[in-house]
């Protein structure tokens, strides 16, 4: 894990909402990286800051957002610093992101082949022809059968499946370097989600893209990521490359999710639920770790300030002090 | 099982007419064919897993079973006796509502945000069999809150102010507080997070187990209704495509449909891989059918000649399934074998 290596390398990452109860601390001091090549799976329950941290990365936090502090690098230059356009620019251009609802991330007046040909002419001044026939490329990367005739049609008119894939060449259309994909198969059929998560594979793998995968299924993580970082409450609580993270969870809270897992178990009564739930993020009097509350493991030591990520292992990093 | 079933029903169909016929142009009236001739059997203490893509007709089926709409045709028995005469406005007053229960898929929007966790689980029981007094409506809405893990200071509060466990809780309580004997679940856990499902998952194998309801939960999670199910009922297009027992449907699927739908599944230990089967193609149209074919022509990936020229029938297999496809061969139980593929693969 190398500085210069890493096509991404978020670090300390701290995010805030404005509320009327105080700010809510979404996302704090989280750092990571993602090599080119490299697929790494961002997993954690609702809430845990997940899409929160691949907002913030691509520049997209709404207004009630307040960055605290952290620096986002993609390829050694500084994203957050970046001035308005110069970012436009940068995104869908080197880093795309792909939302959860194809349908709602689609705009319904337009038709699905004008919306990947607004991406291509946004960053590039091309004759028509010339985006039409990438919007053609693009749609046939994506294996959309037809594609002549489905560029023409409302997103209303295609399948859930159909949609999201159109919501990916789009982002893809630009041969990004990063892919973050927000819950990218959530609405969809378990053979649909195969379909479009080996397809997101096989691209990122041809292209040498780094790709974030954000998910709250384990199995999906495990099953086309190199590695997996877990969220809870806001923190990054454990990172480690997907076998080790399953053959060695070290945090209880990872430990808890494998446990609660149905994918992971042969007999209902075998599930073992994590007690509690997320703490209210708003509370000033927050815990430094913020799953020592529903926590079985919990010393005294787990109440000191300073809690952060720390090796346990090759390539293997857990932010606990009493650890499996 | 040799007790007869609580709740049966006899070649359910349902169509939704989606345009009227035209006599001067000759245009024949059309019809969205949902549920189309389905027969199933429910036994006390008995879960069932309905499982198929999304507009496969399964939440029509279990919106039917549960008389909130009625059938072009067929029937629905309760203890032998026929109750799809009865219209479902009539039927939600009728004493017979008790029998079957439904619980929603989301628990925000299926509770009622002006009512309070105690009227929210005591309506139910006051529309449908109204206590004596008002400590006795006390007494079953505290012991059913009890049985449902919900403690009794939460019964004062309002849906906003409970988490998403607490509040398919409260749909679940709604739903046991009038003792259903079958209680229709329409994805009551794809809104929660892992760590709550599994708690939700277990509550409902306790209630199947101790109390005797029978479960049919409609999920499109396949690992989910491997843990709670012990048969398994796949659907495809408003038809059954196979039925059978959850271990063998599993190990061996007969059908290519339910292949490609195992086949899908990811799992976490050990990534053994089975040979991902891909369905290629659109479905076909559910408007009015052809019946000349078999549904699933088209996408496949085993058809052959005769698929093309008849819709197969749903036939019983020698291990107690049923399977509706013309390649499956009904002497022979499938062996496991093909479904798995090579350990590295």
């Amino acid at each position: 894990m190398t500085q210069d290596a890493a096509l991404l390398s978020v670090d300390a990452l701290t995010v805030d909402f404005r509320t009327r109860a105080g700010p809510l601390k979404a996302v704090q001091n989280v750092s990571l990286e993602i090599a080119a090549g490299e697929i790494l799976g961002i997993v954690g329950e609702s809430g845990s800051g997940k899409s929160v941290t691949a907002l913030a990365i691509m520049g997209l936090l709404g207004k009630a957002a307040r960055l605290r502090s952290g620096t986002v690098r993609f390829e050694g230059r500084d994203v957050l610093s970046m001035r308005p356009r110069e970012r436009d620019a940068w995104r869908g251009r080197a880093a795309a992101i792909v939302f959860q609802n194809p349908r709602s991330s689609l705009n319904p007046i337009r038709t699905v082949g004008q919306q990947i040909a607004d991406v291509i002419a946004r960053h590039n001044a091309l004759p028509a022809h010339e985006i039409r026939d990438r919007v053609l490329d693009a749609m046939r990367q994506l294996r959309i059968p037809d594609p002549e005739t489905r560029m023409r049609a409302y997103p209303f008119e295609l399948s859930g499946g159909l949609c999201q894939r159109i919501g990916i060449a789009a982002a893809l259309a630009c041969r990004p370097r990063l892919l973050i994909a927000d819950e990218p198969t959530t609405d969809l059929d378990v053979t649909t989600q195969a379909e479009i998560m080996d397809m997101i594979r096989q691209i990122a793998r041809a292209r040498h893209l780094g790709t974030m995968l954000i998910t709250h299924d384990l199995a999906l993580a495990a099953a086309y990521c190199d590695r997996i970082a877990v969220m809870h409450a806001g923190h990054l609580i454990e990172t480690a490359p997907v076998a080790e993270l399953f053959a060695r969870p070290r945090h209880p809270y990872t430990v808890g999710l494998l446990g609660s897992a149905p994918s992971m178990v042969d007999h209902v009564d075998d599930l073992c639920a994590i007690p509690g739930t997320l703490p209210d993020l708003r509370r000033t009097d927050l815990p430094p770790c913020r799953f020592a509350e529903r926590c079985a493991r919990r010393q005294a030591a787990c109440d000191a300030p300073g809690l952060d990520l720390a090796p346990v292992g090759p390539c293997h990093a857990v932010a606990c002090r009493n650890p499996f | 099982m040799t007790h007869p079933p609580i709740i049966a029903a006899r070649n359910l169909t349902k169509r939704f007419p989606i345009r009227s016929g035209n006599v001067l142009t000759g245009r024949p009236p059309a019809s969205l064919h949902a549920v189309e001739d389905i027969s199933l059997e429910f036994h006390a203490g008995e879960a069932v897993g309905l499982v198929g893509e999304s507009g496969c007709g399964k939440s029509t089926l279990s919106r039917l079973l549960c008389r909130l709409i009625d059938a072009s045709s067929g029937q629905i028995l309760i203890d032998g006796q026929e109750v799809s005469g009865i219209s479902s406005a009539a039927f939600a007053r009728s004493p017979l509502r008790r029998d079957i229960q439904m619980v929603f898929q989301d628990p925000t929007d299926s509770l009622n945000p002006r009512f309070s966790v105690f009227d929210l689980i005591a309506d139910p029981l006051r529309q449908l069999d109204p206590p004596g007094s008002r400590a006795a409506l006390r007494r079953q809405v505290e012991a059913t809150a009890a049985s449902v893990n919900l403690s009794p200071e939460l019964l004062s509060r309002f849906p906003h102010q409970l988490s998403a466990g607490q509040k398919a809780r409260v749909g679940i309580a709604r739903a046991m507080i009038v003792e259903p004997r079958l209680l229709v679940l329409d994805e009551p856990t794809s809104a929660l997070d892992v760590s709550v499902q599994a708690t939700v998952l277990q509550l409902l194998n306790r209630i199947r187990r101790d109390q005797g309801v029978a479960l049919l939960f409609v999920s499109h999670d396949l690992d989910v209704v491997r843990l709670l199910c012990s048969r398994i009922i796949v659907m495809y297009l408003g038809q059954i495509v196979e039925s059978g027992d959850t271990a063998s449907l599993f190990q061996a699927p007969a059908h290519p449909y339910t292949k490609a739908l195992l086949s899908a599944i990811l799992s976490p230990r050990g990534r053994e891989h089975r040979d991902r089967i891909r369905l290629d193609g659109d479905p076909q149209s559910p408007i009015d059918p052809t019946g000349l074919k078999c549904r699933l022509y088209g996408r496949c990936p085993a058809q052959q000649g005769i698929c093309g020229q008849s819709e197969p029938e749903l036939r019983p297999f020698s291990d107690g399934r049923q399977v509706r496809c013309h390649l499956a061969d009904p002497e022979q139980i499938p062996s496991a074998t093909p479904q798995k593929g090579p350990p590295d693969a």
